[in-house]
């Protein structure tokens, strides 16, 4: 059973009490210990931030040319915080309880209330920063509404929050990297921990442009590395985003958890064909505004999908708004999960509306009169036309969602403001990822996790805009305390030497690794055997997935694995820049993963969140928990053989929330 | 449709490079630019050539990693979009497509289509930030209210992506528009009053340092920005500079 390390007392009490005690380096002392941060985006950037500004010495790594480009940047809707400007009852017990409720009562109580109390900071340190929130005319911050929720506690810049975040976590590193308290390796990629006696103490990073290897040694190493939803090859995520340096640690030791808990995203641009690279997000505040439906009757489905009718064409009456039908008092703003199989749902019952069938409606016309109206009324203007209201309508709404119109245009060639879009669900975010106790380190000593690469805060189903809460407090107002308490011990070590054997043999097996990589000399390309995974990936283990079929699926993935390592074909050298060959190792570890995302997902017995296994389903079709055997945290252990990973549990706890069906009617 | 492609071939910074022919079929209309470069790739490969080396990541228009001139304009010759969001509608069948890297002293190229944009980094470390500790310990968000049109002009300059589009055409190689972005929505917020003195100081020395090109206003920048990033960014600029000098004695 694992330790989680919850401190004791009242839940609102826990992370006062345990920053109050826990041990503190001095500054003197910080100036002689070194700490490695892999990654750049929310979480890491703001660790790598905040450690140096506190006096450690950091090096921070990332694949990108410049740590800006981390994926973090695409976020789009917002960032939640229990600020309750709104005045509309929020509080940190709601957001607390919102999340847990959201995850699906999979998620630890003291970590996610955690998460809610210092959301509040998070906003009045960006302001700080300089990130330029939107705000109302009084020139206050403005909020908006998520999914999941009752309450209007997202704040947000335009449809570009990530981007706003991430570079004011960016300038905050830069600042720091100015100082010399920070060293930015750009263009490198983690490709092996360093271990001594069961600490990390290093990595072994490839400088991708010249292809050397390189020795990196640290008191502490903090995977900041995102998620692994290109394991399905089709996603959200960007192309290089990977799971490679949390990969390592978990064959190094660390426990790798829930691994079948990924969010699939319901508003996402349909795919368009089989060159498809990846999917584009459409975010899920447009939800806001826009309703969503498929048309009631088939044949009006098939007629669309031929082209011989368009959505106008579909009179009110043959509409099934299927989200307000099915959960009245959420409506459009049921959560992700929720959404995305009441999509998939329609879809397979023959409502689909593009030409694949695999895609519905988000349909923005009563935005446009409704918000037209106000407007019209603002200026003064009596008794405009309907198109006046609807011309009106369109401004008001490009103002909020403008980006996300274009990007959608430039998309698929439809006009959004003029006809629906079509949106379909996508791979988008994964909640399970390295198992870490309350401080954020994994069972490995010296190893932390923080954002999307650890497990802990969103259960099986996260709530939109919580990614870049959690990112964000965890880099810089969990890890920065919780590091300390283990560095304290360290303060004597001095500098670990990379001349260890340790780090001999981790270099060697990365050497050995890359030349076998290279050695294969085969006929398909590293995307060839990625798409062959995601295939297998999406259709037995995505939406839906049951017993048989997450069986073959892990006997198809062992086989494209070892028809990969035999088959594959990397041009070029691996001694100079080589984006296959990164590629390659990349897509290597996701076929590893796969494997143990579909045991993960074959262990557990019953419908939670993002994951819906359908023999464990309520007859409305709604997801059915088993929480009498499943209140836990499924925390792998690597054997040598994905699929022949040892479970771990850590039960799950609900002292402070009653556990209940989950219900969005 | 079927097209020629006229692509940067350069093995390495050292190496001279130079243009290459490749014809392409049965490219589809839907297709984006880089998934076109995507499938000649595998072909590449799979005939046992090197690939052409191309940075890109998000594929969505916002990270700015995608970084090449197609026809002679930086992200290709769709307006306001990144070349990840450029499609291949944009072209007609038997097009011939010339494809470079953003070409600048500054930036230099490391292979094919992949150039070092590390000026821009050194630039943004000069002063591309509000000296502020990561402590939160800072007032409450809304003490400080921010006038709505100040709050969307600082937005609208804090979109910049740093793709280097605005470098690549600039016939001076200037890197105006981009440092005056971060300069404009740093100086609309109270937030950043303190330090606007030094920070377009240090930002505009290491611009300088860094070997861009002066302005000589002929707007290329602006037009070629996939973010819109408006010229009035450049002005404020000028008018923080000439501030500062003044302020600071220089």
């Amino acid at each position: 059973m694992m330790n989680a390390k919850i401190p004791t007392g009242p839940l609102k009490d826990k992370w006062t009490n345990h920053k109050d005690h826990v041990n503190l380096v001095n500054p003197a002392n910080k100036r002689n210990i070194d700490i490695i941060v892999v990654g750049t985006g929310l979480a890491g950037a703001s660790a790598a931030a905040s450690l140096g500004e506190m006096g450690y010495k950091v090096k921070a790594f990332c694949f990108q040319d410049s740590p800006r480009r981390a994926h973090s940047i695409a976020a789009q809707g917002g960032i939640n915080a229990a600020k309750n400007y709104q005045n509309d009852g929020d509080s940190v017990f709601r957001l607390f309880y919102d999340t847990i409720k959201g995850g699906d009562y999979r998620s630890r109580e003291a970590n996610v209330y955690r998460l809610a109390e210092v959301s509040g900071d998070i906003i009045d340190q960006c302001v700080a920063q300089g990130v330029p929130f939107a705000r109302e005319y009084g020139g206050l911050l403005d909020n908006r509404s998520f999914g999941g929720v009752q309450v209007s506690r997202t704040f947000y810049a335009k449809g570009q929050t990530g981007q706003q975040l991430l570079l004011g976590a960016y300038s905050a590193l830069s600042r720091q990297i100015a100082k010399g308290n920070v060293a930015m390796y750009n263009r490198h990629e983690m490709l092996e921990l360093v271990m001594i006696d069961g600490k990390a103490r290093g990595i072994i990073a490839r400088d991708l442009v010249t292809g050397a290897i390189e020795r990196h040694s640290a008191h502490a190493v903090v995977l900041c590395t995102g998620g692994y939803g290109n394991a399905f090859y089709l996603s959200t995520n960007a192309m290089a985003s990977n799971v490679s340096a949390a990969w390592k640690a978990h064959r190094n030791g660390a426990l790798f958890a829930n691994p079948c808990f990924t969010q699939i995203h319901p508003t996402c641009i349909p795919v368009s064909g089989e060159f498809q690279s990846k999917l584009t997000l459409m975010s899920e505040s447009l939800r806001n505004d826009g309703r969503i439906w498929v048309p009631k009757n088939l044949e009006d489905a098939k007629a669309i999908r031929e082209g011989k009718l368009k959505p106008k064409d579909i009179s009110e009456e043959n509409r099934d708004y299927y989200l307000e039908r099915r959960y009245p008092a959420f409506g459009n703003l049921v959560p992700r999960d929720v959404a995305s199989r009441a999509a998939k749902e329609r879809c397979d019952a023959g409502h689909g509306v593009n030409k694949t069938g695999e895609a519905v409606y988000l349909d923005f016309a009563f935005a446009f009169e409704r918000y037209g109206a106000t407007e019209a009324k603002l200026r003064g203007e009596l008794n405009p036309s309907k198109e006046r209201i609807i011309e009106l309508g369109r401004e008001i709404v490009a103002d909020k969602y403008g980006n996300l119109f274009q990007m959608y245009e430039k998309i698929t060639d439809d006009n959004p403001y003029y006809t629906p879009m079509m949106i379909y669900p996508a791979v988008h975010y994964t909640m399970g990822g390295l198992w870490v106790d309350y401080n954020l380190m994994t069972n490995v000593q010296g190893l932390y996790a923080c954002g999307e690469a650890n497990f802990s805060d969103h259960g099986a189903n996260r709530l939109g805009a919580s990614a870049l809460m959690q990112g964000l407090a965890d880099g810089y107002f969990v890890l920065p305390y919780t590091i300390g308490d283990y560095l304290a011990s360290d303060i004597r070590t001095g500098t670990i030497k990379t001349d260890q054997p340790a780090f001999d043999e981790a270099e060697n097996n990365v050497r050995d690794r890359i030349n076998k990589l290279m050695a294969a000399k085969g006929t398909n390309t590293v995307d060839f055997y990625h798409r062959k995974l995601g295939k297998v990936m999406w259709d037995k283990c995505g939406m839906a997935r049951n017993e048989s079929g997450l069986k073959e699926a892990m006997n198809e993935i062992r086989e494209i694995r070892e028809e990969f390592w035999r088959d594959v074909k990397i041009p070029g050298t691996a001694d100079s820049m080589n984006p296959e060959l990164d590629k390659a190792g990349r897509v290597a570890d996701f076929m590893e993963l796969g494997e143990l995302m579909c045991l993960d997902a074959l262990g557990r017995n019953e419908s939670c969140g993002g994951h819906f296994r359908e023999e464990y389903q309520t007859h409305e079709g709604e997801a059915l928990r088993d929480d009498d055997n499943f209140a836990y945290v499924a925390a792998w252990q690597y054997t040598g053989d994905p699929g022949k990973a040892k479970l771990n549990k850590e039960n799950l706890y609900f002292e402070n929330v009653e556990l209940k069906q989950r219900s969005y009617k | 449709m079927n097209l020629t492609l006229k692509i940067w071939r350069q093995k390495s910074p050292d190496d001279k490079g130079g243009m290459v022919t490749y014809p392409m079929k049965d490219v589809e209309s839907h297709m984006s630019f880089l998934e076109m470069l995507d499938v000649l790739n595998n072909d590449l490969i799979t005939k046992g050539e090197e690939p052409v080396a191309f940075d890109h990541d998000c594929r969505e228009g916002i990270c700015g990693t995608c970084s090449m001139v197609i026809n002679g304009r930086p992200h290709g010759p769709d307006s306001a979009i990144t070349t990840c969001q450029l499609h291949m509608r944009k072209f007609n069948d038997g097009d011939t497509i010339h494809i470079e890297p953003f070409r600048a002293k500054s930036f230099p190229v490391l292979k094919d289509l992949t150039v070092d944009r590390g000026a821009f980094e050194r630039i943004m470390q000069a002063g591309g930030f509000i000296s502020v500790n990561t402590s939160g310990n800072t007032i409450d968000a809304n003490t400080i209210p921010i006038r709505k049109d100040h709050a969307d002009m600082a937005f609208d300059a804090a979109t910049c992506i740093g793709c280097g589009a605005c470098v690549a055409a600039c016939k001076n190689s200037s890197a105006m528009l981009f440092v005056s972005a971060k300069v404009s929505q740093l100086a609309l917020l109270p937030q950043g009053h303190t330090e606007r003195t030094e920070r377009v100081l240090k930002m505009v020395h290491q611009m300088d340092a860094e070997g861009f090109g002066t302005c000589s206003n002929t707007g290329a920048c602006a037009a070629e920005c996939p973010k819109e990033i408006s010229l009035d960014n450049i002005a404020r600029l000028n008018r923080e500079y000439l501030r500062a000098s003044f302020v600071s004695g220089e």
